[in-house]
């Protein structure tokens, strides 16, 4: 059985290290801090976390202010609300701006489960990513949420990152490399590139076991950062095994699999064919059923990497 | 800067407004005229502590335009007080100019942010605040915020947080000149009993006229003196005041005058000398 933990846990970590480093660092909540582990930041540092309340507006905005005079905070609540109900201050005050907010959209993906689509983020990478002067990440595990947040607070400007409710098997370890911006080779096989991030990593991993006893090889990369792109990974590979598979718990349209298609389009044209939310909300349920109602999970992979193989010419 | 000093400085202020204005052909004269005697009496009246040599100065106050389409009353005052040449002032809203029609930090020196997507500008402020109170600086936030502007939700999610905070180093400044793009405030939606609205969130109200700058300096000196929560100053104010046709008139909210009323605006406000 493999081991599992919410991503959220590495978040709170990573935190809670880095206050210790720099007391300029504030984590700033909009009444989830027990959701989003920064309630971890409250209890042990109570003078570096701030709660503003159900206002996620005015989270981006003190964030800003708190950014213009010379702190690091780090913005939390649910991706929903991050993403979508602060997008205009994220816009125009943050990133227009180029100012040092770090936000975090929790929960995200349908895999939030029972509270429904209300509260499924299925978006925020999308219309994040389309953001000048954006850094998008979505890290696969707890681990490498841990990495992804010491690495964001590292660079200087604005940066999503977006991680999920449910404890995920974990993927990567203390050793295992992480690098902003580029993508990680996770396994190497000469028939077909599948590119994933967040939960639906492992299920790449699932997949291309499935595919190696059924005789084909698949190149796994780990795209944890959606913006900037590694496009000499993404091209590389495409060029190696000439199609490509992307799997991501986000609608297709506009999402990971948007900016890798966008890449190839332009550089290594191949055969591409996508693993996400199609054009519709969720619902209500466990989060493994609806993983598996939506077509997320290693079978779906496996389906399209043998149908984008079928396309190769 | 004197009182007669400070009233020529405001004549001076409201011919660069026309003026940019006029040049560029588009821009918001009514906002930026109501709000003069707010901003001069700030950069002028020995207020803000700010050094137009070093405009990026860790340690200066701040002010925050959130009702940013008043930018050319801003532009004039840091040309005026000398963060960049007054020859600028003509290339407003032009491309490649350093004053963009909604001001833009990056652009403009002495600009502290970006502001215009209305309702932001009192978060932001907060956020300064709140940077000051922890670095236990002395630093101090002005924010100027339109009236049609307080019809954002998210001024009332600031406000909240500002007397929560106990941001005593925070200042709002409400340009309450009850016109806005569509009509007037009392039409659209109204802001009755404004004091009592601010007073009862927790904040320190004091109201005055906006357009006499020797009250608005005082009451920036007063509101530096409240402790322990956030003071609004609450400027009753004429839209585009100073020229009479504009004043009170909400199709001079976002319109430029052609050359006739550019030349009698002028000739209305008067020279830089007092009288």
């Amino acid at each position: 059985m493999t081991k599992k933990i919410p991503m959220r846990d590495g978040y709170g970590k990573a935190l809670l290290e880095l206050i210790e480093r720099n007391p300029k660092v504030i984590a700033l909540d909009a009444d989830v801090a027990k959701s989003t582990r920064t309630v971890w930041v409250r209890d042990k540092f109570p003078s570096n976390f701030i709660d503003v309340g159900i206002a996620e507006q005015d989270l981006v905005g003190t964030a800003a202010g708190l950014a213009l005079g010379g702190m690091l905070p780090f913005t939390s609540t649910y991706g929903v609300f991050m993403a979508g109900r602060a997008w205009d201050q994220i816009r125009t005050t943050v990133c227009y701006n180029r100012l040092n907010v770090k936000i975090a959209g929790a929960h995200a993906g349908i895999s939030v489960g029972p509270d429904g689509a209300t509260h499924q983020a299925l978006e925020d990478v999308a219309i994040m990513r389309v953001l000048p002067n954006m850094t998008v990440v979505v890290p696969c595990d707890a681990e490498e949420t841990r990495k992804a947040t010491l690495a964001i607070a590292a660079l200087d400007g604005p940066c999503y990152i977006r991680f999920g409710r449910e404890a995920v098997p974990v993927v990567t370890d203390e050793s295992t490399p992480f690098e902003l911006g580029k993508a990680r080779l996770c396994r190497e096989g000469d028939d077909v590139t599948i590119i994933a991030n967040g939960a639906m990593l492992y299920e790449a991993l699932e997949a291309a076991k499935v595919l190696e006893a059924d005789g084909l090889g698949a190149t796994v990369l780990n795209l944890h950062t959606v913006k900037p792109l590694d496009v000499e990974a993404i091209v590389g590979s495409a060029r190696r095994t000439g199609c490509v598979v992307t799997a991501e718990e986000h609608q297709i349209a506009g999402g990971m699999g948007s900016a890798v298609a966008e890449c190839l389009a332009l550089n290594q044209p191949v055969p591409i064919e996508f693993v996400g939310v199609k054009d519709t909300f969720g619902e209500s349920g466990q989060p493994q059923e609806l993983m598996d109602a939506y077509g997320l999970n290693a079978a779906a992979i496996v389906e399209k990497a043998k149908a984008v193989v079928a396309r190769k010419v | 800067m004197d009182s007669k000093e400070l009233r020529a400085m405001c004549r001076t202020v409201r011919r660069d407004i026309i003026t940019m204005i006029h040049t560029a052909k588009s821009g918001h004269p009514g906002g930026s005229l109501s709000a003069t005697e707010l901003v001069v009496g700030l950069y002028f009246g020995d207020i803000i502590n700010v050094d137009p040599k070093n405009p990026e100065w860790a340690e200066r106050d701040r002010f925050i335009l959130s009702k940013g389409h008043v930018a050319p009353v801003l532009y004039s005052v840091l040309a005026r007080k000398g963060f960049f040449p007054v020859e600028t002032l003509s290339t407003l809203r032009r491309f490649g100019s350093i004053l963009q029609g909604h001001p833009h930090k990056d652009h403009t020196p002495g600009l502290d942010c970006s502001a215009s997507s209305l309702g932001q500008g009192l978060s932001i402020s907060n956020g300064l605040g709140l940077a000051f109170k922890k670095l236990g600086t002395a630093q101090r936030v002005y924010c100027l915020l339109g009236d049609g502007e307080l019809q954002e939700g998210q001024i009332w999610e600031a406000v909240m947080f500002a007397a929560q905070n106990k941001l005593d180093n925070v200042c709002a400044i409400v340009d309450f000149n009850h016109v806005q793009l569509d009509g007037t405030i009392e039409e659209i939606k109204n802001l009755d009993n404004l004091p009592a609205r601010w007073l009862d969130f927790g904040w320190n109200v004091i109201e005055l006229d906006g357009h006499n700058v020797e009250a608005v300096v005082e009451a920036y000196r007063l509101a530096a003196t409240v402790k322990g929560r956030p003071t609004v100053l609450i400027a009753h104010t004429v839209k585009g005041k100073g020229v009479s046709f504009m004043e009170n008139q909400s199709d001079w909210h976002g319109n430029a005058p052609n050359d006739e009323q550019c030349a009698a605006a002028l000739a209305e406000i008067g020279g830089g000398s007092d009288d």
